[in-house]
């Protein structure tokens, strides 16, 4: 029985670790308390397909209420999904059974971003870190489980004699970190990362960043890294998909993305980024309105109400996914494989060409 | 088996992890010592009526506990010479008209209607709980029907509805006990399930969830201890409703039946004007006990209110 963290070697199988195929969520609105009935549907994920590979880390971008947060819950069945197939390790994820579901734990795991509210006040660190080891049978006995919570608190920059302590005397980082030796304790290979840094403080920011980068490179773990923060995404990811309104509209590998973004959504994200020098001019996408409804997502593509360079063809079909350039996948009508797609300005990043990724995330 | 290899490696990365962050561990740590519990009961002992009250229940159970060694006479014995004697130094409080002592008979009531109070909240947070838990935590059909329950049981007008099961079950300690707990758990079953229904969406739950955690576990672990506080409020303020209860179906004949005493019984005696008027050492003991007793477990119940609230940190 493998009780410790073990290295793992990175990406060495071309399988994708994870695979998700047309993912679906949509939350019923009902009406009535008895005769409860039907009336409609929150679309929070609508068809989103990737994969994930080992050692690998996927961004998952998009504005709040896209369905970010949404997906990666689907993706470790905390909610059900409403259709959708994943596969984790060419395991059918969705058709677990109970005893299955409970194993495949030790092996997908999750970082929250409220460092508050994702550990439970009234349990010591100890307890904390340990109850995974316990119900997994990770430890024979109490001592044993101290010694190893005691290991992951030093792996994840928190000393040992923090044991016998409560959530509420640490500040939000070194929850943060205790969150993160809590999802370690089972010695997975993914973990799902849902804003894990949008809660604290910039400077902490770096540091936790660092600290999942460290593990990635020690334990070989893939990262679902779910963001809204581009800047940190950069820092962090290989690829990136976007999501807009339950959908994804563009997954490509990161130097890609960020110096050819293809959609219209992605270059107007892209130029909001802000950039830390004041000398930099630069042109910026507006876009007019609000995300409208995901209970009510518009026609065709679901961002025609706010792309400042829709067609009519935009408002009636769905726009299917091509791949412009390999690994470089877009949902739009006017992105043509060996075409120029459309350009909303020169340089949505700002960054002068050729210095792809000196924005650190700081 | 591998395990040593294992270990060592982990070790070495371990330390080497450890080694990196070093620079980044000693960040302040609040001061050592400051458990939920050990808060809770600084800020306890800072609100003076609680205390108050507390030390003044201590007192009461005390007596309670101790009142064979206390009490000067057998609370049933009759002593021929004094019918309806007014306090002396023989019968501090005076006796009865059966020529009871009445601080004896009061000091054997505090033991009945102090575990009448216990018992019923007993009950009433066991069953609460559990309820309000499963409601809380499974939701959907289980909810529904356990939540009408509830509504159903909270729509009988109390006082009746424990008249008749008592005539029903006949009017014993044990069975007043029975029906006050058994008719007043819904206020905690409807706080607990509104208290689980807020935890679970938290993310330490979705956490535990994650990490595969059963759901039995969960809810006897992260969900009820956080549920706890309110219930520990509302129990009290529970206990204080069964005194009450019991002094009222006591009175009224339907509680416990002489000769055992209760404080409600020894009111009994109140129910005729010439006592009410010319005997006052006969009601005025009991009535004040029932008094003393509820206003200080409110007190108590006031300040685990403010000493519980997160808010008030």
């Amino acid at each position: 029985m493998a009780v410790q963290l073990e290295e793992r070697p990175q990406a060495q199988t071309e399988a994708p670790l994870l695979e998700v195929r047309n993912l679906v969520k949509h939350f019923p609105i009902t009406r009535g308390i008895i005769f409860s009935k039907q009336v409609g549907a929150v679309k929070a994920v609508d068809g989103v397909s990737f994969t994930l590979n080992r050692g690998e880390t996927l961004g998952l971008v998009g504005e709040s209420g896209c369905g970010k947060s949404t997906t990666g819950r689907l993706i470790l069945r905390l909610i059900e999904p409403t259709s959708g197939e994943v596969y984790f390790e060419g395991r059918d994820v969705l058709a677990m059974k109970r005893d299955e579901l409970r194993a495949l734990r030790r092996e997908m795991q999750i970082i929250f971003q409220d460092p508050y509210a994702s550990l439970n006040p009234r349990m010591t660190v100890a307890d904390i870190i340990g109850e995974p080891l316990e119900i997994h049978g990770l430890v024979k006995n109490r001592k044993e489980r101290d010694d190893r919570v005691r290991q992951l608190l030093e792996v994840v920059g928190l000393s040992s004699y923090h044991l016998r302590r409560y959530p509420h005397e640490f500040s939000g980082g070194q929850r943060q970190r205790i969150g993160i030796a809590r999802a370690l304790a089972v010695n997975p290979k993914m973990i799902v990362a849902d804003e894990p840094v949008s809660a604290l403080d910039v400077s902490i920011q770096s540091q936790v960043i660092n600290l999942l980068q460290d593990l990635q490179e020690e334990y070989g773990l893939a990262y679902l890294f779910i963001a809204h923060d581009l800047a940190v995404v950069k820092h962090i990811a290989h690829r990136v998909a976007v999501m807009y309104l339950g959908k994804l509209v563009e997954l490509a590998p990161k130097k890609e993305l960020y110096n050819n973004p293809q959609h219209p959504y992605t270059q107007a994200l892209l130029s909001a980024v802000p950039i830390p020098d004041p000398t930099i001019k630069r042109e910026r996408i507006i876009l007019a309105g609000d995300v409208p409804s995901p209970s009510r997502p518009p026609s065709g593509c679901r961002f025609h109400t706010r792309c400042p360079v829709a067609e009519e063809i935009c408002k009636q079909v769905d726009p299917p996914v091509v791949e412009v350039s390999p690994g470089h996948k877009v949902a739009c009508h006017l992105v043509k494989p060996g075409q120029p797609g459309p350009r909303l300005i020169k340089n949505p990043t700002g960054v002068p060409a050729g210095e792809p990724g000196d924005q650190k995330a700081s | 088996m591998a395990l040593r290899n294992d270990e060592e490696k982990v070790n070495r990365v371990a330390s080497s992890i450890a080694q990196k962050n070093r620079s980044l561990v000693r960040w302040g740590v609040r001061p050592a010592g400051d458990s939920y519990w050990a808060l809770v009961v600084r800020r306890f002992l800072r609100h003076r009526l609680a205390v108050t009250g507390l030390v003044v229940l201590i007192l009461m159970s005390l007596a309670a506990l101790a009142a064979p060694l206390l009490a000067p006479h057998d609370p049933n014995a009759m002593d021929l010479f004094a019918f309806s004697a007014p306090p002396s130094v023989e019968h501090p409080l005076g006796t009865d008209s059966l020529g009871r002592d009445v601080l004896s008979r009061l000091l054997f009531a505090s033991r009945i209607s102090l575990s009448v109070g216990l018992g019923a909240t007993l009950i009433n947070v066991v069953v609460g709980v559990l309820l309000g838990g499963l409601a809380g935590y499974l939701g959907g059909k289980v909810d529904s029907a356990i939540m009408r329950f509830t509504d159903m049981i909270l729509s009988f007008p109390p006082l009746m509805i424990i008249l008749v099961l008592v005539s029903v079950l006949g009017p014993s300690l044990m069975n007043v006990i029975l029906v006050l707990g058994l008719l007043g758990w819904p206020q905690i079953c409807r706080l607990v399930r509104a208290e689980i229904l807020k935890l679970k969406e938290q993310d330490f739950i979705q956490a535990a969830r994650a990490l595969g955690v059963p759901d039995g576990r969960i809810l006897l672990r992260h969900l009820i201890p956080n549920a706890f506080p309110p219930v520990l409020v509302a129990a009290t303020f529970g206990a204080a409703q069964a005194i009450i209860q019991e002094a009222s179906l006591s009175f009224l004949g339907m509680g416990v039946q002489p000769p055992t005493a209760s404080w409600g019984n020894l009111l009994t005696d109140a129910q005729s004007m010439g006592v009410l008027g010319s005997m006052p050492w006969l009601w005025l003991p009991p009535g004040l006990m029932i008094v003393v007793a509820v206003l200080s477990i409110n007190f108590v119940g006031d300040g685990l209110r403010d000493a519980l609230d997160p808010r008030l940190k």
